[in-house]
């Protein structure tokens, strides 16, 4: 088992791993962070080294090469002076040669991805297909390695990039496999770019107090959110969603709140975590979250939520593919069909199901989760079709610019991520059945019908759980004009060691951590 | 320019396209109209933009696109 | 100004520290309501006088006999150190533990524990543990016996283990806040009800009957370690009628037992003689004695104890100038109280009310 972020190894590896950072001299700073990381990933087992080993020295090794390419073709260039038609044909040839080298590290990667993540998942598939009188069809159950998911993409966003031309390859094997495997961020994101991370990596950092100082405001923030809040309500969100015959009516609505805060103090509590750690460090890691629940539609939700992971597909997949060969094909069909107004459009549809497809099954090896991610497409094309209407709608009642009709979309919006998100945890086909069932019988009453006892939650749980969402939309709202840690850090020092202090004997004392609580992994550590 | 003012107003007709340059940065143009707007720029303009360059920089203002689109017409 | 932000800075962190270590003595559990045992413990570090015999082992010594009865009617000086299912690797180092303070003539070892080294319920860890004075031996204690599941640092910090008590703080918790209430007489536990003894479950045949090894070992670090102090070492089985105790069992600790010269008392084979009437000695239908089977206990061994060396008749005289006969008074004054207490509950209502389960 690789140790979990909130767990006492953790935090004792983290405060030498600190130690250390700042001693040994600035240049081998770096060096340090790899031999950290390494430590920390081999923790579950050599063989959970293994794999991103394979996938930095294939990257590596095949960016290299581009990039070697890329110098000849230069120097040709320079020194034979062809002319336009040359040059032209030339450089078609110079684009094939290096897109099957990327090709190669692309399928290498996610080949093992996918045959890691998803075979039991196909095979599962197969034996339906085959029948399931033909006999039952083996599972293999590989090693997941922890974070393959996060850092596969994080990689092969990398070797897009150098074949783009965007930078240069990193010519240093073992720089670029603390890119690979920097021990914050591995498991569980933020999807760095090179560009970016390169230089917070291989920078020196003297010791910053302030930022330091940050980092570990932001650490215990993370705490906060993942122990107080996450975990408590984890155990009741469980109960609900894992059955609905028994939680139907109103229960449908509160598992679905539930589970989306649940998931969100828990994924963005890890984030603080990885984020602040890395703070410490003196390394700047992209933030995945923007206060999501401030966004008043669907995409915008999306740019604002996992936004490392958004970003990429967008990036990788939703551009290049909506500007592809083919959805021209499509199109120009479409239009000779004499589809015109589809025409425009089509592209952007075709490339958003494929985003959302992918999108769900990153999510997870399930139909659930394919379901989920193509749900969240469709009603982002929906409402793409109804944006015309709304500028009608705007244009007619221009008091809607309004905060009130604001704090509607919002809730609205809101409320939709949290009803979507109910594919991935009710079974296959019945999402609609439930979500009727609580439009048709959910009364409010029936939160005082026993049921709610059931789900072991105690006065004292409710009353945490209250202080602690209060808590996380007040510094939501602050967020909202500014780093808060920036404002406290302007306040008196009693103020501050106020503040600080009070979070922390929270988080110790109300947390759900050690005896007497199910330590439990963090939701997206397991992609 | 005139062409790509009307394909810009066609996509989206809710923003002042001369003065602002942060169209992407505001999310008035988002990754749907974007990719709209490529395909239309293509298909109007004749001009082909590679998805390497649908980047906020390139977009943010209608200057910007001006350029994008005289450099890539350049290296054809 | 230059001392101002340092000072500044200390105060504050001063009053963190003191706000923290308030608030885990505040969850730390009291042991003062049904069940006291995790009291035991530390309570041996109020002791002012030092003792010539120190009983040893789990709820088979600290129920079963009474120290107050071998200091009345022997003048033995003695105390027990037992804990619910106290393991024999801690019986060691709570033994390592007492040398620190003195060195007893007589060291008695219950030998029921060399039948489970692993602990099973970690509560029974806490109870054993939390009490002890902070030492390598405390260190030792814990590494060697806690579970799977549990963290050494929960121990050096017990708010880590016991935070989750924040909603379930009771009256015990404030009025036990600065100082432990007493609860046991020399580590011995006082119950005054009756149960006698019915049918016990028919104990299962075993595959195996030889001890876990490092039982052994632990058994032989016990005996190295009262040789190299020059105490004598006994070995006693008390007369608890479950779980059970297998003859394969007995032969091994006897043939033990000669093989080192040490002496071994089977209670259980010596109840008749003893005087034990499993039908008003016990508290719990033949598990563990209640005060009147304690007291029978105690009289039996008061003799054989004073016979050995190192165990005198200590009435009329003085410790390092403290005067054990006043010391004791007061040990017999709160035993008589308890008890009597006790048997009147006991009496009116058929039960104890501290102990009743609802």
């Amino acid at each position: 088992m690789i140790m979990s972020l909130v767990s006492y190894e953790f935090l004792a590896f983290f405060a030498a791993a600190a130690i250390l950072y700042y001693v040994v001299p600035k240049r081998f700073q770096w060096i340090m962070l790899l031999a950290v990381s390494f430590l920390f990933y081999a923790g579950g087992g050599a063989v959970y080294l293994l794999y991103p080993m394979i996938t930095a020295v294939s990257t590596w090794f095949l960016a290299l090469r581009i990039g070697r390419v890329d110098s000849a073709a230069q120097t040709y260039i320079q020194e034979q002076k062809p002319d336009k038609e040359q040059k032209k044909a030339y450089q078609a040839q110079i684009r094939k040669q290096k897109k099957r080298l990327m090709t190669t590290g692309i399928l290498l990667n996610f080949g093992i991805l996918v045959v890691l993540k998803y075979t039991d998942f196909l095979l599962g598939n197969l034996h339906v297909l085959l029948g399931p009188e033909e006999g039952a069809v083996p599972q293999i159950s590989w090693v997941l390695p922890l974070g393959i998911s996060y850092y596969t993409f994080q990689t092969m966003g990398y070797l897009i990039d150098v074949f783009r031309g965007r930078y240069r390859p990193e010519k240093n094997l073992f720089r670029f496999m603390l890119f690979v495997t920097y021990f914050p961020q591995m498991v569980s994101g933020p999807i760095s770019r090179f560009d970016q991370l390169r230089k917070e990596l291989f920078e020196e950092h003297p010791f910053d107090g302030t930022q330091f100082t940050f980092g570990l405001w932001r650490v215990l923030w993370g705490f906060f959110k993942k122990l107080v809040i996450a975990d408590r309500i984890a155990p009741a969100v469980a109960t609900i969603t894992a059955a609905p015959d028994v939680y139907d009516g109103i229960y449908v609505l509160v598992g679905m709140l539930g589970y989306t805060l649940q998931l969100y103090a828990d994924f963005s509590g890890c984030m603080d975590i990885v984020i602040g750690v890395s703070q410490c460090f003196g390394i700047r890691l992209p933030e995945n979250f923007q206060r999501p629940f401030g966004a008043k539609n669907l995409s915008e939700f999306w740019r604002r939520w996992h936004m490392t992971l958004t970003g990429w597909f967008r990036e990788y997949i939703f551009f290049p593919v909506s500007t592809s060969r083919f959805c021209r094909a499509v199109s120009r069909l479409a239009g000779r069909l004499g589809m015109k107004k589809v025409t425009k459009k089509l592209p952007v549809y075709i490339a958003n199901l494929i985003v959302w497809f992918v999108t769900g099954i990153w999510h997870g090896a399930a139909w659930g989760f394919i379901l989920w991610g193509l749900a969240n497409g469709i009603v982002m094309m929906v409402s793409q079709e109804l944006t015309e209407l709304y500028r009608a709608f705007h244009r007619r009642f221009p008091q809607t610019d309004g905060s009130v009709y604001g704090a509607f979309q919002k809730v609205r919006t809101g409320l939709l991520f949290s009803g979507l998100l109910m594919f991935q945890y009710y079974p296959f086909g019945t999402v609609f059945a439930m979500l009727g069932n609580l439009l048709a019988t959910g009364r409010l009453s029936q939160l005082f019908d026993g049921r709610f006892a059931e789900l072991g939650l105690t006065a004292a749980d409710f009353i945490v759980l209250a202080i602690g969402l209060l808590l996380m939309l007040l510094i939501s709202i602050l967020q909202e004009t500014g780093s808060v840690r920036q404002k406290l850090a302007a306040r008196p020092l009693v103020v501050r060691f106020a503040a600080v202090f009070l979070l922390f004997v929270t988080v110790l004392v109300a947390g759900c951590y050690g005896h007497g609580y199910n330590a439990s992994q963090f939701i997206y550590n397991q992609f | 320019m005139d062409e790509l003012l009307e394909i810009l107003n066609d996509i989206n007709p809710d923003a002042d396209y001369e003065t602002n340059e942060h169209l992407v940065d505001d999310e008035i143009l988002t990754s749907f109209e974007l990719v709209m707007l490529v395909t239309q720029i293509r298909d109007v303009l004749d001009v082909s933009i590679p998805s390497e360059a649908i980047i906020p920089e390139n977009f943010n203002s209608v200057k910007a696109m001006m350029r994008l689109i005289g450099r890539l017409k350049e290296d054809e | 100004m230059r001392w101002k932000k340092p000072a500044c800075v200390l105060l504050l962190a001063a009053v963190g520290v003191t706000v923290i270590a308030g608030l885990q003595r505040l969850l730390m559990p009291k042991y003062m309501g049904q069940v006291v045992e995790g009291n035991f413990t530390s309570e041996y570090y109020e002791e002012t006088t030092p003792h010539d015999v120190l009983f040893l082992g789990n709820c088979e010594v600290y129920e079963n006999i009474s120290p107050i009865v071998l200091w009345r009617e022997f003048g033995i000086t003695s105390y027990i150190r037992g804990n619910a299912q106290q393991l024999i690797a801690q019986s060691y180092y709570l033994l390592e533990d007492t040398l620190k303070y003195e060195t007893p003539g007589v060291v008695v070892f219950n030998v029921s524990a060399m039948q489970q080294f692993d602990q099973d319920n970690e509560s029974y860890n806490r109870m054993t543990l939390d009490g002890m004075r902070w030492s390598a031996s405390k260190w030792n204690a814990i590494r060697t016996t806690m579970m799977e599941d549990e963290h050494i640092i929960e121990y050096v910090f017990p708010i880590l283990r016991f935070h989750s008590r924040f909603a379930e703080l009771e009256a015990d918790d404030l009025t036990y806040f600065m100082k432990s209430g007493k609860v046991a007489h020399n580590g011995y536990y006082l119950r005054a009800d009756i149960r006698p003894a019915g049918d016990l479950p028919v104990e299962r045949r075993r595959s195996d009957y030889s001890f876990d090894s490092r039982s052994w070992e632990y058994l032989e670090r016990i005996r190295a370690l009262c040789e190299n102090n020059g105490i004598q070492l006994v070995l006693m089985k008390a007369p608890s009628l479950y779980p059970a105790w297998y003859d394969q069992w007995e032969i091994q600790i006897e043939e033990y037992a000669s093989e080192h010269n040490l002496l071994y008392i089977n209670c259980l084979e010596a109840s008749d003689e003893i005087g034990i009437d499993f039908a008003t000695d016990t508290y719990d239908a033949g598990l563990h004695m209640n005060v009147y089977g304690a007291e029978k206990m105690a009289r039996y061994f008061g003799p054989i104890l004073l016979g050995l060396p190192g165990v005198y008749d200590r009435r009329g005289t003085a410790s390092e100038g403290i005067d054990l006969d006043s010391v004791w008074q007061e040990k017999c004054d709160f035993y008589d109280q308890m008890k009597a207490s006790q048997e009147e509950e006991f009496a009116k209502l058929g039960y104890i009310k501290q102990f009743y389960i609802q």
